[in-house]
């Protein structure tokens, strides 16, 4: 695969060598020149001085027949731009910016960007994961279908403790998949199922019903 | 007509300035208060401190019931980027951005925003100065 990247600072740097050590023919485009003269002596001549954005640019490092441009820039617009220009001048199927600002997402696929990254995001999402009194958190985003997995417990206390599964008002289009109640021993759900207090509950539901299954779940 | 001008630079401060001279109600929008000094004593719209690609910083600007949204900061693809969200996300009924750099322009409006080019229209009129 031809893959442009867009961005020499330290993510575009790592994802270049990922890239490269995969296989793929990779062109970095960067716009300092000691930057771009380092790649070059360390990796070879895989980077392009120049701006992103520019046309001129993106043309010289025949984008045309790219397959993929990622834009890792540490700016938003400067990512939004260079997919823009990439989608709609040049044709490529494949366009992925990163973000800073994880709101600027919805904004991104409106304008026609396949795919965003927000490292903010993904930290976040880390940190949620190690913060153990967090009831509910994120394993999975399944974008395409709207649906995410997530992982609920049901802290000691709760109302719920005692109750069968089919007692709980749960929202329609969220799915119950698995309980975990004990270590290595996972058990699928039934309405006849009793909640105790530490279970630990996966779940799959589109994102707009996770605070209504977080409440029934959860109880008071 | 409520509008909103996003970057206070000379040609911001400048448009604002003749916008509410006519009784218009205008709002800058800038990320450094320092440009404000440029909007003439006199200024009756709003100057307001606020990055114009952020979501709140535009509903504060009252961008859900402006008429017009004009983004004339320094960098091209902020323009550009504001530009679509007012056009897009707010769907304000007249956006106009400039951008300098002429190709990304004719792409741009190739794409549906309105865009000027202070760079092309420059280079015409010097031209024309030095033929006439």
């Amino acid at each position: 695969m031809y893959i442009i990247v867009i961005g020499g600072g330290r993510l575009g740097y790592y994802l270049t060598r990922a890239l490269l050590d995969e296989g793929h023919e990779v062109l970095l485009i960067e716009k300092s020149a000691p930057i771009c003269q380092a790649i070059t002596g360390e990796m070879g001549s895989v980077c392009l001085r120049g701006d992103g954005c520019e046309t001129t640019t993106l043309a010289e490092a025949g984008t045309g027949r790219a397959d993929m441009l990622i834009a890792v820039t540490g700016d938003d617009e400067d990512n939004l731009v260079a997919c823009q220009v990439a989608k709609y001048k040049f044709k490529v199927p494949r366009t992925i910016a990163r973000i800073r600002n994880p709101k600027n997402e919805t904004i991104f696929k409106k304008l026609g960007i396949d795919v965003t990254v927000s490292s903010t995001s993904i930290i976040l999402e880390h940190i949620e994961h190690e913060v153990p009194s967090h009831p509910l958190m994120h394993l999975l985003t399944i974008r395409e279908k709207g649906l995410e997995i997530v992982d609920i417990k049901i802290p000691p206390g709760s109302t719920n403790i005692g109750k069968t599964i089919k007692q709980l008002s749960l929202p329609a289009e969220s799915i119950l998949s698995l309980i975990i109640r004990q270590e290595r021993k996972p058990t699928v759900p039934k309405a006849d199922t009793i909640l105790q207090a530490g279970d630990q509950v996966i779940a799959i539901t589109p994102p707009e019903s996770e605070d209504a299954l977080r409440s029934a779940l959860i109880g008071d | 007509m409520k509008v909103i001008i996003m970057g206070c630079g000379r040609v911001g401060a400048q448009l604002a300035t003749l916008l509410d001279r006519e009784g218009h109600s205008v709002t800058t929008l800038d990320n450094d208060a320092y440009s404000f000094r440029r909007l003439p004593p006199d200024f009756k719209g709003e100057a307001l401190l606020g990055n114009g690609l952020d979501e709140e910083a535009l509903k504060k600007a009252g961008i859900e019931e402006a008429d017009a949204f004009v983004a004339v900061t320094q960098g091209d693809n902020r323009n550009v980027m504001a530009a679509q969200i007012a056009k897009h996300i707010f769907n304000v009924p007249k956006v106009v951005c400039r951008i300098y750099d002429p190709l990304r322009r004719d792409l741009y409006s190739l794409l549906g925003l309105e865009t000027i080019s202070p760079t092309t229209v420059f280079a015409q009129l010097l031209k024309e100065k030095l033929e006439g």
